[in-house]
């Protein structure tokens, strides 16, 4: 018999309880059980970004979090960012800015970024670089990534 | 520019212009739909026992234990498959003498490289699935393994395949003039180095993923595929699973980076097609990064030794080069192992014009990870070779850079031509590009700052490279040699009853834009906002046949076919109007959603109220009209067997002569795609290029034992390029169409890792001159650098 | 990549904690910030029977200062280290090395009790508890013991925890006026482990006196050198023969290599790291 718990957590804002193998990780559950497939894997040892989502309030990798620990906490995924200011500026700039090609590492890459926005991060291209250094694209040269995150920056700078 | 306008300078036309991409918002929200985001009803899961051992026998496999765990649905040794699958052999014709054994999917009595799969779990989960992988034993019997290509070939080493005499898979040579003769006379200068460039692999962030359902009651497979030649795979699972190709469907949705990865056939692969066969359920299986470093194919891995003699004057009087690479134990199906060598031996030299050349390739089996065709195929290799060569003997004559290649780049006024090893080039502009990329980066300047740099013991190097890309392959490539690839692409351009325009195409997306350049042909060709044009690709149910994404096709083949088929519905639309507006069809032409009076621009009819007229209301028009509203064209190049793209390209690089880091300042591509059709897809397209290309000068490697074990099979320790590290990348353009199609766009997705590694390389070995030292050793790792340097 | 099958716990309080940890009948695994842990058990190369979750012990997450010492519990994460003004203020090093530590969302769960635990001769936490000179206080059910930081560290992902133990907190001394610290690190990308590094604390008021540099990532645990720290002491700038003695003496260090740098290059490398940390210390 697989060791299993249950938990109650808010996903996205909606209240959620499941039963879930001790073994799932974080992302896993999300995506198999929940169908919140917006959150990808890549690695699943913590180094590409793709799970990189957010629970109580901070970024963290999905990949090495288990899904038993979230039990009572706030998370958000790529699919609930939409609803959320800056999150939503990201989305609409990662677009114009064409700072995607396959999307795998997008949502991830976004939720590097809206931490670092959030936070109040300067437009400093270097400063955005390394902050979004723990988040792996094969497509594109991060360039367009960094003009993205830019322009948010200096959009709320202007208002 | 005089005459009359074209269909790319017309008002509504979108081509040249940077659409965003309609389907990012998609994927900007996690609304992608990736192979491992489906679940189907009763899914089973599968893990692959993979083999510890470089080489060796198999002896007994147990499953018993395996078998037993709760959740276990099945476990398939080779032998279980045998009756499934038929042996697939990874050969050419047209590459002659390339051998290479029969293949199956999982191992048969003997595992020839480590991570070889040799039993399959199918369960209820992946987690299961692998906890029965555990329990597997399986009774292997070390054998000696033949690893290093250098010593391959000896009478000692080891032969990997018993029904052949030795381990070599293929040779080939190309003789071009009086190489000997050039070389002998006493008015050249010669260099002579050697390079080495280590094993690369894809690292897409998607995982090679497969989910495959089968039907029994139909017959029917269909494989939901992350890849990028949906009808090759049909072709493929078809012959090996002994199917009617007509009842396998291959669904490729969105794919997470591909770069020619996801390309091949994979035994893990056709296992999970042959389980999904054998138990009537679907399957799903993803390879999980450890599985990627040990399974997806690897490439690059070739040892060049290059000589090059120059005059007085800079002019090339002779290259010649020999090729040493290994593949692996097996030539990879169905597009062979032996592609990046022959290409290395067509491409070494080629953006000039030498008349004496001479190149051999070995191509030898090993026990390591299988290679093949990746991102850029033996461009990098090329590049590096006879620009580094360039490069040095300038330095040894006393001549710039610069100069080295004014002097020896084609004239772009002297195509059409061809290149010492028969390359057929036209519409090329190397001298443009060089000139450009010279103004661009301000050479000057940067030669200036390198040398106030080095009155502060501070080493710059600035490195260049004058390239050129296949693109656009004809059937020459592949399909002449016996391949069930398609060297041509089609495209059905449908006008719908609302005035929408459908397009399905053969070529298919894997991010770089492919559906958004469609709808900007389509919608610019035919005449209606991009907003009413939907795109379907990846999907041999519904789109028209097509050789898909590879060789940088896309855009120049798929994309001609798409402007064909444009055109063609909007002579018959027009047709359809002539008759319903009781006017001369020439008269009418279609602008913004609406037929309207060609001289005038007065508004007739909209094409929402045409389709209802020719689908609702038919009635209206006389008995003998029959509308065809919707159009098919292919097309394939069949004057060439590429289209040859040329691109200039220079890093800025500073190394810090103490710790052997290379730090990035700067880089330049000058790059001549044609007709740009979106240039901010195809600009970061080329920077994504450039930071791979980046990747393999500096970091990336497949480090394996001399007993071949890979020893950085993680993510940790397979160094891939990240933000941090990289510069922002200037790109700039020439634009000169090709003739060989209307629309005029040549490939453009493999020039920055074609070009990258050999600039790089330039650059720090021009940092590293004043130390009277250089490097040719790719990746150009601080430890090479520090004992270049003699540091260590 | 799943990790394998195991029983999971996540005591209330740190009792309940170090009742499950006093179990020898079977592998028992502490689960801190997971960072390490779980990529270990997703390749299952770690395969633990029962994973005690230390995440909800509150009592566990604290940085004070008291005792002139500031002291950590063990579960205070790499960003609540890199956000607190206690630390900004005391422990100047901890600020300057934090940012070279993996990534943002590794330092936001990864934890310093974790880490040190692990004892990851290519991590920086190691070196610099030995740098600062940081007591480690362990606790199982049977009592509390302090272990110096230089006494810690035993090896390869070797510690002198014990059966049952757990760390608790870290307890580092208030450094006096005119203390100064260093680091230094070469790595190929940001965050990644690094090729060579070194931590060093040094009262810097002339003459130069209770130096302590600590390598790491060039053997087989974090090294504290004394021999390099003797050609600091009782000098006023490391320069001349003394640096040419402190080259030599960090040369005879025991070098273990990895599949960046050779004995040769870490070597080399580590001398690299010292001179450049020395020289920010010093400009």
């Amino acid at each position: 018999m697989i060791n299993s718990q249950n938990i109650s957590l808010v996903v996205n804002g909606e209240p959620v309880s499941a039963s879930v193998p001790n073994r799932t990780n974080l992302v896993d559950f999300l995506r198999n059980q929940l169908g919140l497939t917006g959150s990808h894997v890549g690695c699943e040892h913590g180094v590409c970004g793709a799970c990189t989502l957010e629970v109580n309030g901070s970024m963290i990798r999905g990949c090495l979090m288990l899904a038993v620990q979230a039990d009572g906490a706030e998370i958000t995924t790529v699919e609930g960012f939409t609803s959320r200011d800056k999150a939503a500026q990201l989305q609409r700039s990662f677009q114009k800015n064409n700072a995607l090609q396959c999307g795998y590492c997008t949502p991830g890459m976004l939720a590097s970024a809206l931490e670092y926005v959030e936070a109040g991060g300067g437009a400093d291209r270097a400063a955005i670089r390394q902050h979004l250094s723990g988040n792996y694209c094969r497509c594109t040269g991060y360039q367009s990534i960094v003009d993205a995150v830019v322009d948010v920056i200096e959009q709320g700078a202007k208002q | 520019m005089s005459g009359p306008l074209t269909l790319f300078d017309k008002p509504n036309s979108y081509i040249g212009k940077s659409v965003p991409r309609p389907d990012a918002r998609r994927l900007v929200e996690g609304r992608g739909k990736y192979v491992d985001d489906l679940q189907l009803p009763r899914m089973l899961h599968a893990a692959f026992v993979r083999s510890p051992h470089a080489h060796a026998e198999i002896g007994i496999i147990d499953t018993a234990a395996a078998t037993a765990l709760p959740g276990v649905i099945a476990a398939y040794t080779a032998t279980d498959l045998a009756d499934h699958v038929s042996p697939y052999v990874g050969i050419l014709t047209h590459l002659q003498g390339l051998r290479s054994p029969p293949q199956m999917p999982l191992a048969v009595d003997r595992a020839r490289w480590q991570g070889e799969p040799v039993v399959m779990i199918v369960a209820q989960s992946r987690a299961i699935a692998e906890d029965a992988c555990e329990l597997v034993e399986i009774d292997f019997h070390t054998l000696e393994a033949t690893c290093d290509a250098k010593t391959a070939l000896q009478d000692d080493a080891p032969v990997i395949h018993a029904e052949f005499d030795s381990n070599l898979a293929w040779q080939r040579t190309v003789d071009a003039g009086n190489v000997e003769e050039a070389f002998n006379r006493d008015d050249v200068t010669v260099i002579e180095r050697e390079f080495t460039f280590g094993r690369h692999t894809g690292v897409t962030l998607e995982p090679r993923a497969s989910v495959v359902e089968y039907d029994p009651s139909e017959e029917v497979l269909t494989y939901h595929y992350s890849g990028q030649a949906p009808h090759m795979m049909q072709a493929v699972l078809a012959k090996h699973l002994r199917l009617l190709e007509e009842n396998v469907r291959i669904i490729a949705r969105d794919v997470g980076g591909s770069f020619g990865i996801k390309i091949h056939t994979y035994g893990d692969d056709v296992a999970t097609a042959a389980a999904a066969k054998i138990l009537g359920r679907p399957i799903k299986f993803i390879a999980d990064r450890n599985e990627s470093f040990v399974s997806d194919i690897h490439a690059r891995d070739h040892t060049v030794r290059g000589r090059l003699a120059v005059d007085a004057e800079g002019k090339i009087a002779a290259l010649e080069i020999d090729d040493l690479t290994g593949i692996g134990p097996y030539s990879m199906y169905p597009r062979t192992s032996a592609i990046e060598c022959n290409q290395i031996l067509n491409l070494t030299g080629a953006p000039y014009a030498i008349d004496n050349y001479r190149a051999r390739g070995t191509v030898v089996f090993q026990n390591k990870n299988m290679m093949c065709q990746y991102r850029a195929v033996g461009h990098p290799v090329a590049m590096a070779v006879a620009d580094g060569l360039l490069e040095e003997a300038a330095h040894k004559i006393g001549m710039d850079v610069v100069d080295i290649r004014r002097h020896n780049l084609f004239a772009d006024n002297a195509y059409p031509t061809n290149s010492a090893a028969g390359m057929k080039f036209d519409d090329l502009s190397h001298q443009k590009a060089l000139e450009k990329l010279v103004k661009f980066m301000d050479y000057d300047a940067l030669r200036q700052n390198q040398t106030e740099a080095r009155t502060q013991n501070v080493y710059r190097g600035i490195g260049l490279v004058s390239m050129v890309e296949v693109t656009n392959p004809s059937p020459m490539f592949y399909g002449i040699g016996g391949a069930p690839i398609s060297a041509q692409d089609g495209a059905s351009v449908r006008l719908d009853a609302a005035g929408a325009l459908h397009v399905s195409a053969s070529i298919t997306e894997q991010g770089q834009g492919t559906n958004t350049i469609i709808a900007q042909i389509s919608a610019g060709v035919f005449g209606v906002d991009i907003d009413r044009v939907k795109v379907t690709t990846g999907d041999t149910a519904t789109t028209p046949y097509g050789g898909g994404t590879w060789a940088s096709r896309g855009a120049g083949i798929g994309g001609e076919a798409v402007l064909q088929a444009s055109h063609a519905l909007k002579q018959q639309v027009l047709d359809v109007a002539g008759v319903i507006l009781q006017a001369v069809s020439d008269q009418l032409d279609i602008v913004d959603g609406h037929v309207v009076d060609k001289d005038a621009g007065t508004q007739r009819i909209s094409l929402a109220d045409l389709g209802k007229i020719v689908y609702y209301r038919g009635n209206e028009l006389p008995a003998d009209v029959t509308p065809e509203l919707i159009a098919t064209r292919h097309y394939r190049v069949t004057d060439f067997p590429f289209v040859f793209t040329n691109g200039a390209m220079a890093a800025h690089v500073e190394v810090d002569v103490e710790t052997g880091f290379v730090k990035v300042l700067n880089f330049w591509a000058v790059e001549d795609c044609g007709r740009v059709i979106n240039p901010k897809l195809v600009d970061e397209q080329i920077r994504g290029g450039v930071v791979q290309g980046i990747g393999g000068a500096l970091y990336e490697e497949c480090i394996y034992s001399p007993d071949g074990q890979l020893q950085n099979a993680s993510m940790a320790d397979y160094l891939v390029p990240m933000a941090a590290e990289m510069p922002d990348i200037h790109i700039d353009h020439i634009e000169t169409p090709t003739k060989t199609s209307v629309l005029g766009a040549k490939g453009a997705g493999e020039a920055g890792t074609g070009g990258a590694p050999a600039a790089i390389m330039n650059a720090v070995n021009d940092a590293l001159r004043p130390l009277s030292t250089s490097l040719h050793q790719m990746p150009m790792t601080p430890q090479r650098i520090l004992k270049a340097l003699g540091k260590v | 990549m799943k990790a394998a099958d195991f029983d999971y716990q996540r005591p209330s309080n740190l009792e309940a904690a170090l009742d499950l940890l006093d179990d020898e009948s079977g592998d028992v695994q502490v689960l801190a910030g997971g960072q390490s842990l779980m990529p270990m058990m997703n390749f299952r190369l770690a395969q633990p029977e029962l994973l005690v979750d230390l995440n909800g012990l509150e009592d566990l997450q604290f940085i004070r200062e008291a005792d002139g010492h500031i002291q950590i519990g063990s579960m205070t994460r790499y960003c609540e280290l890199e956000n607190s003004p206690l630390i900004q203020q005391h422990v100047p090093l901890f600020s300057k090395a934090l940012p070279h530590i993996a990534h943002v969302a590794i330092r936001n769960r990864g934890t310093i009790g974790g880490s040190t635990a692990l004892a990851d001769p290519a991590a920086e936490m190691p070196a610099l508890l030995i740098a600062l000179d940081a007591i480690i206080v362990a606790r199982s059910r049977h009592g509390e013991r302090s272990i110096k930081a230089a006494e810690f560290f035993l090896g390869l992902y070797e510690t002198a925890l014990e059966m049952g133990e757990l760390i608790a907190s870290i307890s580092i001394p208030i450094s006096e006026a005119g203390c100064e610290c260093g680091f230094y690190e070469l790595a190929r990308r940001h965050g990644d482990y690094a090729m060579a590094g070194v931590a060093i604390t040094v009262q810097t008021t002339n003459p130069i006196s209770e130096a302590r540099v600590v390598f790491f990532a060039v053997s087989d645990r974090a090294t504290r050198t004394e021999a390099v720290e003797n050609q600091l002491n009782g000098v006023s700038t490391l320069a001349g023969e003394e640096m040419k003695n402190a080259m030599e003496e960090i040369g005879k260090l025991d070098f273990h290599g990895d599949l960046n740098a050779d004995i040769a290059t870490k070597q080399h490398l580590a001398k690299v790291v010292f001179k450049r940390a020395i020289a920010e210390i010093f400009s």
